[in-house]
């Protein structure tokens, strides 16, 4: 495999967070029973005419913005003419020539731990265009159902240059996308209900070579797919070449269930779009003062965030890049720091990458939906700092703030008392006892075997229950021996 | 009471000297006894349209009436009217009950209480100047039978002339207002692009595309024009204007408007006594104060050329919607889906439709669009910057409206091309998005000739006001078919 | 130019429109005689010139987000020539 590089590019169906249509008054409230939200409009009954939704502009502006984007000015809408049933007009509504959003940039984290790395990916193009109705194959004697409550959807297509060279690194730009739109509020990202879907161009070349001949990958509505995908195309593309066999540009749907993907459709079926702007349409104007006021609205942006987590928290690129995957973790990570202060920010950050991230993890649980609140968190840290409890007894704490077993991490340490010993006094009767009670060890130990040490001081901290200050027990211990 | 003007009808409603179920049912029975010599209406619904008279006294009764309140008109059958069978001339909507009302049907319905006649014949999707590509028949031209009444509102233009209507819509995107009104003996006005909403009115070439009224008179144009015109947010083409009387200027006198001659519209390419009747009425012209300028449009021998990419190109795309899946005409054998798509469209349509269609999806094909397509509409703004030149030194353009008088049935049906070339006087006004009207002007072999009058844009009211004092001046409009009694 | 009977029969197809030789013969024909007309466009020199593709020179208007149409599924599909259960029948589409 590594004489051969991957390319790939990504395009996305991102639907707007709008309840009604782009180009009419009817609503995009999923799961409605069939025709039932097509108007007159979205049925291109003979005479009607499309107005389009301030909302669904102002979507793409907010991306074209949170993308280091061209936001253009004027923008063109354009009919693409083919004939299928779930398309009414026998066209849809898009942009060609002159789309909304003009270039920009995602930088994104591949892999993790100390295999992560950076990478930046190109966006080509983003435009507003409809979404078409579905197709409902299940038998009607024989025929198609044709449910066009989706038609008219509002979409914005995001395309990517073929920048990626690994599923892995198209996966990752998919989740970044994906989190980018869900922060900035433009989509809701349900990918089980196709409110964002990837299609992926794969091509694959020797190191150098110019690009070869790529298929599309259609409709990939989970991020597991999307590896999937690509790696079958992948693996499929090269054994053809290595046969001898070139690459015929296709369009490709996958099969979850067999793992393959399957040709739809070659380059010589396909269509003549016959594009031009839409007389129905005039152009889109967007204003400098419309766009400085959405600048305005935006909330601060992952990339912002990361770089501020580095610069003023200290943190890691990678933690930095990791609490702010998603608007939620972020959220959370900033209000646990709210309660235990800068200072405690990489504890913080160690706390709800690993131990809270496992902890949800192992129930199947998303961070909003935590049992313990970032509030109850930034308390236990703070009584970490603070050296009310150790390490470990935290780890109590935690489970028993995850089980609902006080309000407070200091209400737990007190019901169960947990507090650290610190008294020296106290420390040193507990240290006598263990030594003269332990008197093999202690002549191991004076032979020399350090092993023995240890052994005394977890008969200290059993003696303790855990809840003497570790560093006391050792310091004592030691001196004790010495003398 | 059949040959009234508007306004005199208005009065006689007003004064109770006749109810509006009584006049509705004195045309409804015209229209039984001389439609099917003529075949101006292709669908009539008695009990709608006196239902709608009687709901019109009831507002006149409550003093809730509006200047057309109780008049019958009719509506080309291009306008969606909700319960009304909605054709466009096409066999692909013969079964097809408009679930909906366009814009300006609701408008003369609920608004200004005008009460339909029925739905009047026209080229099929308005593709046509002659009436001939109708699925439901030529329309008879009242004052010829064996002749054409003009398309593609050809059977408003032939109702109003037989007195089947006191007047009517239409719709002109190459000159189908102001073509068949010219053929007919009546005054037509296409306003300028986005006055009157297209919501509803069936699409043929969406950016050239102008409902407007057809009647006896330019007062009754201007009077009907108010019902029809106005904003409307369901159509992004429509012009945000506050509303405007389009009577107000009608008796201004003509003292000084300056009448722009266009060099290319007296050439060559238009019968002698076409020419004769329109010089004629520029005399008259004179006689009432104005002056003429000769101005010059230069790229308008290109209008006709530029058009058939243009239209035929937003046709194509327009008409994809015809595809027998959610209304309409759908092929009664068929077997794969694409058999369906291509036996319904092949079945549905006529020949005509078929092959602007076809031209529409050649010049927008890969590898043509710009060769063709893109340089239409390059062209399309030479003829419109034309006319900005010619208003710089003129009020209004004058010229003829057909190069000829209506020409026989069946005459120019087997060549296209003559067809199109009837049209040389009228595209480029829809080109540009401009305002037009023809107005009688005099009769040649006993036939009507139109004399075109093109507006500057949103001149409608001045237009009107020309057309007007022209009116009080001449008898020309006031003729009637000898045959229509 | 002239349009070749392939191309004919490949712009029928495009747009959905089954036609017998005979008729793609005729239509050559009559599409030919139509383009010669067209083709004096060819000669103008257009360089430079602003494509117009609508009547006026404005930007699109804007509508509200707002859900303002209800369901009338029932009345559009009373003129609809095949329906079963909310649905629009087809003959099966083929992905």
């Amino acid at each position: 495999m590594n004489q051969w590089e991957v390319v790939i590019g990504i395009e996305t169906h991102a639907q707007l967070a709008t309840v009604s249509k782009i180009f009419s008054g009817a609503s995009t409230a999923f799961g409605a029973e069939p025709n039932t939200q097509a108007c007159a409009v979205d049925l291109a009954l003979p005479g009607v005419l499309p107005v389009l939704n301030r909302k669904a502009v102002e979507c793409a502006i907010r991306f074209g913005l949170a993308i280091g984007a061209h936001v253009a000015p004027r923008s063109v809408f354009a009919r693409k003419n083919y004939f299928y049933p779930d398309l009414p007009k026998g066209y849809q509504i898009s942009q060609f020539e002159l789309p909304v959003v003009q270039g920009g940039a995602i930088t994104v984290q591949v892999g993790s731990g100390d295999k992560a790395y950076e990478k930046t990916i190109t966006l080509t193009r983003a435009h507003l265009e409809e979404d078409a109705g579905k197709s409902l194959h299940e038998d009607f004697h024989g025929k198609s159902g044709i449910d066009l409550n989706r038609a008219g959807t509002p979409l914005l297509e995001i395309v990517t240059e073929p920048d990626m060279r690994s599923s892995d690194e198209a996966v990752a730009y998919a989740r970044a996308l994906h989190g980018l739109v869900r922060w900035i509020g433009i989509c809701d990202g349900n990918m089980q209900e196709g409110s964002f879907r990837c299609d992926a161009n794969v091509s694959v070349r020797r190191p150098g070579a110019p690009f070869g001949t790529r298929r599309e990958i259609k409709n990939l509505n989970s991020f597991r797919f999307l590896k999937e995908a690509i790696d079958f195309e992948v693996q499929w593309q090269i054994n053809e070449i290595e046969e001898g066999r070139a690459i015929q540009q296709a369009t490709v749907l996958f099969d979850p269930d067999t793992g393959e993907t399957r040709t739809m459709r070659t380059k010589e079926d396909a269509h003549d779009y016959r594009y031009f702007p839409d007389p129905d349409l005039l152009p889109l104007v967007i204003s400098a003062d419309w766009m400085e006021r959405v600048r305005g609205e935006l909330p601060e942006l992952p990339g912002q965030k990361r770089e501020r987590f580095m610069r003023d928290l200290g943190l890691s690129t990678y933690d930095a890049g990791t609490l702010t995957a998603s608007q939620e973790i972020a959220a959370y990570f900033e209000a646990t720091v709210a309660v235990a202060g800068q200072a405690n920010a990489k504890p913080c950050a160690n706390w709800v990458m690993v131990d809270l991230a496992a902890r949800l993890n192992k129930e199947g649980k998303e961070i909003v939906e935590s049992p313990v609140s970032a509030v109850q968190l930034g308390g236990l840290i703070q009584r970490i700092a603070d050296n009310t409890i150790s390490n470990n007894i935290a780890k109590k704490v935690f489970e028993a703030l995850w089980n609902g077993e006080g309000a407070t991490a200091d209400e737990v340490i007190d019901k169960q008392g947990l507090k650290q010993i610190t008294d020296t006094g106290a420390i040193e009767k507990l240290v006598d006892e263990v030594l003269a009670a332990n008197a093999a060890n202690v002549a191991e130990y004076k032979a020399g075997k350090e092993k023995a040490f240890n052994a005394l001081v977890g008969q200290v901290m059993k003696a303790a229950k855990g809840k003497a200050n570790p560093q006391q027990v050792n310091e004592l211990l030691k001196a004790k021996l010495a003398g | 009471m059949i040959n009234k003007s508007l306004k005199d009808l208005s009065q006689a409603l007003a004064a109770r000297q006749i109810s509006s179920v009584e006049l509705s049912a004195l045309f409804l029975d015209r229209i039984e006894r001389l439609n099917p010599e003529i075949n101006a209406f292709v669908t009539v619904d008695r009990e709608k349209t006196l239902a709608m008279a009687r709901a019109a006294d009831a507002r006149i009764a409550a003093g809730t009436a509006g200047p057309l309140t109780g008049i019958p008109v009719a509506q080309k059958d291009i306008f969606c009217a909700e319960g009304w069978t909605t054709t466009c001339g096409s066999k692909m909507l013969a079964n097809f009950v408009s679930p909906y009302d366009a814009t300006v049907i609701r408008k003369m319905h609920a608004e200004a209480g005008l009460v339909s006649l029925g739905k009047t014949n026209m080229d099929e999707f308005a593709m046509g100047s002659s009436n001939e590509t109708s699925y439901f028949g030529p329309v008879k031209n009242p004052w010829d039978r064996s002749r054409v009444p003009g398309g593609s509102s050809g059977g408003s233009a032939a109702a109003v002339a037989a007195r089947l209507a006191p007047a009517a819509t239409g719709t002109d995107t190459g000159g189908s207002i102001r073509q068949p009104a010219a053929l007919c003996n009546l005054t037509g006005l296409k306003p300028t692009y986005g006055v009157v909403s297209r919501y509803g009115m069936i699409a043929f070439a969406s950016s050239l595309d102008q409902g407007g009224p057809m009647a006896a008179s330019a007062e009754d144009c201007a009077l009907l024009l108010n019902t029809m015109a106005g904003f409307d947010e369901r159509d992004s083409t429509s012009l945000e204007r506050p509303t405007e009387d389009y009577a107000r200027d009608l008796d201004k006198p003509l003292n000084g408007l300056r009448i722009g001659l266009p060099r290319e519209f007296f050439g060559e390419g238009c019968d002698a006594a076409v020419m004769a009747a329109v010089q004629a009425a520029i005399k008259e012209y004179e006689k009432l104060g104005a002056t003429c300028v000769e101005v010059s449009l230069p790229n308008s021998h290109l209008s006709v050329p530029a058009y058939y990419v243009i239209a035929p190109a937003e046709a194509s795309s327009n008409l994809s919607r015809f595809d027998g899946v959610r209304y309409g005409y759908r092929a009664p054998e068929y077997g794969s889906l694409d058999d369906m798509y291509m036996k319904t469209r092949a079945q549905g349509f006529g020949a005509e439709v078929k092959r602007r269609i076809l031209i529409g999806a050649y010049v927008l094909s890969h590898g043509y669009y710009d060769a063709y397509y893109l340089q239409a509409q390059r062209i399309r703004r030479l003829i419109a910057n034309d006319f900005v030149e010619a208003f710089k030194s003129c009020d209004v353009i004058m010229g003829p409206t057909s190069p000829s008088i209506a020409f026989k049935l069946g005459e120019k049906a087997a060549d296209p091309v003559q067809m199109y070339l009837s049209d040389i006087y009228t595209i480029a006004v829809n080109l540009a998005g401009l305002p037009g009207m023809s107005i009688p002007c005099g009769l040649a072999e006993e036939l009507p000739v139109g004399l075109q009058l093109i507006g500057n844009y949103f001149d409608e009211a001045r237009l009107l006001n020309v057309a007007h004092r022209f009116q009080q001046a001449t008898d020309w409009h006031t003729r009637r078919p000898a045959a229509i009694a | 130019m002239s349009l070749t009977l392939e191309q004919v029969k490949r712009i029928a197809h495009l747009a959905r429109i089954e036609v017998s030789d005979d008729e793609a013969l005729t239509t050559q024909g009559h599409l030919n005689g139509i383009f010669q007309l067209i083709e004096q466009m060819q000669a103008v020199d257009t360089a430079g010139v602003e494509p117009m593709a609508h009547a006026q020179d404005l930007s699109q208007r804007l509508r509200d987000d707002a859900v303002t149409e209800a369901d009338r599924r029932a009345a559009f599909q009373a003129v609809a020539p095949e329906t079963e259960a909310g649905l629009y029948l087809v003959p099966k589409v083929i992905e």
